[in-house]
């Protein structure tokens, strides 16, 4: 405290430090899952934002810079949302180093700020006393004032100041009303912020029942009136959490999902190819040599082309989950679904994660965050990808076109072919849930007591949060996934147009000698080289092997999977047995870039997109073998 | 469970028994209340009925788990209320400490109920 008192001396005589050194300068936001605290750190930041791991952790951080009034900007640090400062999981371990400038590559932060919610002050008033224990300057931000007011509640600043000897301010995060005392606190916190210890006495941190009696205390000297409970939330109960109704909507939801995914996601994606598709012929106008207008047009734009393509529905899903979870439904659907969920070791929140993984597992991975436990989250994780996603139906499409007859079934309900699609869709869902299972009961083991959902109340969610979701999305798709997926398609690239003799003849190139060389190793499954081909195209995104199909058969560009000569081609090439351990082993395989390179980014290494990799590998291979033998002995 | 006293009626007795639990069993909505008295054992908040005050005693889990349900305010002498519940009854809401939180029927059962009052009633927990 004592160095405080200095540097509010110097900070007065002094002009303002030049830009550099305020470059260093961090202050951190904490507070309580559900206080309002990532739409505080919007309101602050806007879009100068950006989201970072912290070394060694799967923990995600928000970085941003605060623009103050005279040229001055500080950065804002948004840790994660936890209870107490008691390093016990890993939240709360990153929380409390980076508070205590124990965090590798990030300068402890000289000034914090606490979040609350006001309509539920004396229990989120528990995490000030750790934080103020701390010593650092410290505002206290009271959120969701409009909520408290509406419902009759009354917090006084004047006084909860006095009490706890912080500086304390009544704001709406969401409605951006008073803000103002925010801005003041961050400049007034670059220089120096006089604190005073709390009236009543700070009690023994670790002790719980201890914190909550302060903080009862402070409420109650602080003249803290409670509001009334949540009337809206509780009619919006009666419905969503009805026995029977509840039910009822959850279900319309999961078949809204679905509906999107059909009817919106494929479509979409049809629709931004052809523009992808003439830019890379624009582009390839502009360039003379031909081994270089390849590279360009099918190598980078290509690769660029496959993500771009994904961003729709990705953004869709993901405008879709924001509202779910802004809303506060989420977490009633996490409940209506967590009785089956657990069934197979995982809990209600792995559910919509899941669901939208039928479109792609993209968004789905990146919907995790949700789950506060880290081993569920990482589970829901790795076995996302065996959901069928929409990059699969293609490759089935093509598959079974060319070798089930159309018959039906059941008369006007069901037929062959449908029969098969929906079979496939079943082996993915068991082999996630069988997946769960085993995970769940070994490595990544978790006491079954360990769920427990916050239920918040609903909420209206702004346009703000989630436009900036999106753009988070956006990001972290294209740059950080991006990144890795144009390495991978300029590989590959390279692999089916080099070496030049081939003279684009990928039957000669390096993709053929590998598809040559790997044919001992997948003709127990049915496949030549071909197919072998097609496997290696296929590891940049699934849907790929069709047109590398389309391209070693000679008949590009004639409707993709739907092409009569392609299913043609491939009757003459591949037995029935090797047909269905084709699509076992694209129900299983790992084949998506985009899929790895988010898994990486998410859970902060290649550890475990390389665990996923081999699994899903091992496990398509040992399928195929298994269902090629049985058809080629039943046949 | 309901059905175990009910087969070991004599056979004549059965059906009637059963229709008459089940109506019993749809306007009370638990067991414990068909009895008059109240078990020795301290019972725990699985007993509760929807909208029934309980105070709670203990949590009888781990220490870590312990933590994180007393950091969401189940604290020994506070109110719980049991609320909405999933469809099958688990998990189940309840309200605590101003808020609602949904714990798993195997959880629920290891938070001991108390017979007395909360510790603070002018608190403003006993509001939520």
């Amino acid at each position: 405290m004592s160095d405080c008192h200095g540097c509010s001396v110097a900070a007065a005589i002094l002009p303002p430090p030049p830009a550099a050194d305020a470059k260093q300068r961090v202050v951190a936001i904490i507070g309580p899952p559900n206080s309002g605290k990532s739409t505080l750190f919007n309101r602050l930041t806007g879009l100068r934002q950006k989201v970072a791991n912290f070394p060694g952790v799967t923990v995600e951080h928000r970085m941003g810079r605060v623009k103050l009034d005279p040229g001055r900007e500080v950065f804002v640090v948004d840790l994660p949302g936890v209870y107490s400062l008691n390093p016990r999981t890993e939240d709360e371990r990153v929380t409390h180093d980076v508070l205590l400038g124990e965090m590798k590559g990030l300068a402890r932060p000289e000034a914090v700020l606490l979040i609350l919610d006001s309509t539920n002050l004396s229990r989120h008033l528990v995490l000030a006393a750790p934080v103020l224990s701390l010593g650092l300057p410290t505002l206290v931000i009271l959120n969701m004032a409009d909520d408290l007011a509406r419902r009759g509640g009354e917090a006084n600043v004047q006084e909860l100041s006095e009490q706890l000897g912080t500086p304390v301010a009544l704001v709406s995060a969401a409605k951006g009303e008073g803000l103002d005392k925010v801005f003041q606190f961050l400049e007034g916190a670059t220089a120096a912020t006089h604190r005073k210890p709390p009236l009543i006495e700070l009690p023994v941190i670790q002790d719980v029942p201890k914190c909550r009696a302060w903080a009862a205390k402070v409420g109650s000297q602080s003249r803290y009136q409670a509001p009334a409970p949540p009337l809206w939330t509780r009619r919006l109960d009666a419905i969503f959490l009805h026995p029977v109704g509840g039910v009822a909507v959850f279900l319309l939801l999961v078949i809204a999902v679905f509906q999107t995914i059909f009817s919106a996601g494929k479509p979409l994606q049809d629709a931004v190819q052809p523009a992808i598709d003439a830019s890379g012929r624009w582009i390839g106008g502009f360039i003379a040599n031909e081994s270089l207008r390849s590279l360009v047009v099918q190598g980078v734009w290509g690769g660029v082309g496959n993500v771009l393509g994904f961003l729709p529905q990705i953004l869709l899903l993901s405008f879709f989950i924001g509202v779910l979870e802004d809303s506060g439904y989420l977490a009633r659907a996490a409940l209506i679904s967590d009785r089956t969920m657990a069934k197979f070791g995982l809990q209600g929140k792995s559910f919509i994660p899941l669901l939208s993984a039928y479109a792609c597992a993209v968004p789905a991975i990146m919907a995790t965050r949700t789950i506060e436990n880290k081993r569920d989250r990482i589970a829901t994780i790795l076995i996302a990808p065996f959901m069928t996603c929409s990059a699969r139906l293609p490759v089935y499409t093509l598959v079974i076109a060319a070798f089930i007859p159309q018959k039906p079934l059941i008369p006007f309900l069901l037929g062959t072919a449908t029969a098969a699609m929906l079979g496939l869709y079943a082996l993915g869902l068991l082999a996630a849930l069988a997946t769960a299972r085993l995970l769940k009961s070994t490595v990544l083991k978790s006491s079954r007591s360990s769920f427990m959902l916050e239920m918040p109340p609903y909420r209206w969610p702004t346009l703000t949060s989630l436009g900036l979701r999106l753009l988070d999305r956006t990001k972290v798709f294209l740059w950080r996934a991006g990144t890795v997926i144009l390495v991978v398609a300029i590989g590959i690239w390279g692999l089916t147009y080099l070496p030049p003799s081939s003279h684009g003849d990928i039957g000669t190139s390096f993709a053929g000698r590998i598809g040559h060389a790997i044919e001992p190793v997948i003709h127990p499954l049915g496949f030549n080289w071909k197919i072998g081909i097609g496997l290696i195209t296929s590891l940049a995104a699934r849907e790929t092997i069709v047109s590398t199909l389309g391209t070693i058969y000679g008949v590009e560009g004639e409707g993709g999977e739907r092409s009569p000569s392609l299913q043609q081609a491939l009757r003459n090439d591949l037995s029935p047995g090797g047909a269905a351990a084709l699509l076992v082993f694209f129900a299983f395989a790992m084949q998506c870039m985009s899929t790895m390179a988010v898994v990486r980014r998410e859970t902060g290494g290649w550890k475990w997109p390389a665990v996923q990799f081999a699994y899903m590998g091992v496990l398509a291979y040992l399928g195929a073998f298994v269902v090629n033998r049985l058809i080629t002995a039943w046949v | 469970m309901q059905l175990d006293g009910a087969t070991m009626m004599p056979q004549g007795l059965e059906f009637k028994q059963t229709r008459f639990e089940i109506w019993f069993k749809m306007q009370t909505g638990f067991k414990k209340r068909a009895q008059p008295k109240r078990p020795a054992a301290a019972r725990n908040l699985m007993e509760l009925r929807r909208g029934e005050q309980g105070v709670l005693e203990r949590i009888d889990l781990p220490e870590d788990d312990a933590r994180r349900l007393m950091e969401l305010g189940f604290l020994p002498g506070h109110t719980v209320i049991p609320a909405h519940s999933a469809p099958g009854g688990d998990p189940r809401v309840f309200r605590v400490d101003g808020t609602e939180i949904a714990l798993r029927r195997e959880t629920a059962r290891k938070l001991i109920l108390r017979d007395g009052l909360p510790d603070k009633p002018e608190a403003d927990s006993a509001r939520g």
